[in-house]
């Protein structure tokens, strides 16, 4: 593609870049991210995805955005309460960049659905709240041979994981969802707002280097970090044979919809109202 | 006593010990559902009461995080 004078400046930091150039922004621009949860992690994402010209955004989330929301879901504005997160979400994004196409899916990724949703993409990144839709979104893209960021925070803390096909994927380290209630999310346990920038922004990092192809990825490496102590740690980790859908008998072959926290779904039905 | 690691940090512990009771060591809170590699690999969560830590071992306590959307 050439670019016009306009996007040539917009792009220039990034063109500058040695290990990205014209061709790495060629890439970004026809690239196609779904990032699955527009809240703390998604909002981010989105804005640094659209920032740096990514092609084609999906963005899939049921919610709308509720005032508790605006304390670390930055792409969220007082005046978007009660509005779609995905239309919220979308009207930042073509906001920041007209050149980026974006995909509003306004209901939650399920296992009847999130094959065909992912498929139109090149990565996806898991910003989602929630165990059940966590581990869906693991086994739909190893099945479909899909790269995607794992994502996770909680308090003070946070870690991520990328996959790609071949690489440890989250069901090695994680075997199977917790029970419902037993680890608590957000909603419940809270997390300091700015914890959802500083993991979302890595994540977004890590989408643009798969799409670049600048640099390692973090594959078969879980980095976590805790924000009291600013200590970043990352865990080496190998594919698990016996993993449970990437391992070499593997049990998982279909999708399941797993149970929701209670709390969870009960927060959801509130905000319905 | 031997030294080992949890999470790249030095422990002493008295051996001969299990992944078990070194979890209980650890005052993990929900033992239940923590991840463990002993020197990178993965353990099963069935093998915990039998797998006995030396010195020298390096072990990963992994936590599940949630967070992100609502």
């Amino acid at each position: 593609m050439d670019f016009t004078e306009e996007q040539i400046q917009r792009y220039s930091r990034h063109i500058l870049l040695q290990d990205v150039g014209v061709e790495g922004q060629e890439k970004i621009n026809n690239g196609k991210v779904l990032i699955v949860g527009a809240g703390g992690l998604g909002a981010p994402i989105a804005l640094y995805l659209a920032a740096a010209g990514v092609g084609t955004i999906g963005i899939i989330d049921g919610d709308v955005v509720d005032l508790s929301n605006l304390q670390r879901q930055v792409i969220h504005f007082t005046p978007d309460v009660n509005k779609p997160k995905v239309i919220s979400a979308k009207e930042k994004i073509n906001l920041i960049n007209p050149d980026v196409k974006v995909i509003t899916y306004q209901k939650l990724l399920t296992a009847e659905n999130a094959l065909e949703i992912i498929q139109d993409y090149d990565f996806v990144v898991d910003g989602t709240d929630n165990f059940p839709v966590k581990f869906l979104i693991n086994d739909a893209c190893v099945i479909a041979k899909k790269p995607f960021s794992h994502g996770g925070i909680l308090r003070f803390d946070g870690q991520t994981l990328t996959y790609v096909p071949g690489s440890a994927c989250y069901r090695c380290l994680f075997h199977s969802p917790p029970p419902p209630n037993a680890v608590p999310t957000c909603s419940q346990a809270g997390v300091l707002g700015a914890i959802a920038g500083m993991l979302g922004t890595i994540q977004a990092a890590e989408v643009l280097k798969y799409l670049t192809g600048v640099g390692d990825l973090l594959t078969n490496r879980l980095l976590t970090f805790n924000a009291k102590t600013m200590e970043f740690r990352t865990i080496k980790s190998k594919p698990n044979d016996n993993c449970p859908v990437c391992g070499s008998h593997p049990t998982v072959t279909g999708l399941v919809d797993y149970e929701q926290a209670v709390c969870d779904i009960e927060s959801h039905r509130k905000q319905k109202h | 006593m031997s030294k080992i690691s949890v999470n790249g940090k030095a422990q002493e512990v008295e051996t001969p010990i299990s992944i078990t009771e070194l979890i209980k060591l650890n005052n993990v809170a929900q033992p239940e559902m923590v991840s463990i590699q002993l020197n990178g690999q993965f353990v099963n969560r069935d093998d915990f009461d039998s797998t006995q830590v030396a010195e020298g071992d390096e072990l990963d306590f992994l936590y599940f995080m949630g967070g992100g959307s609502l």
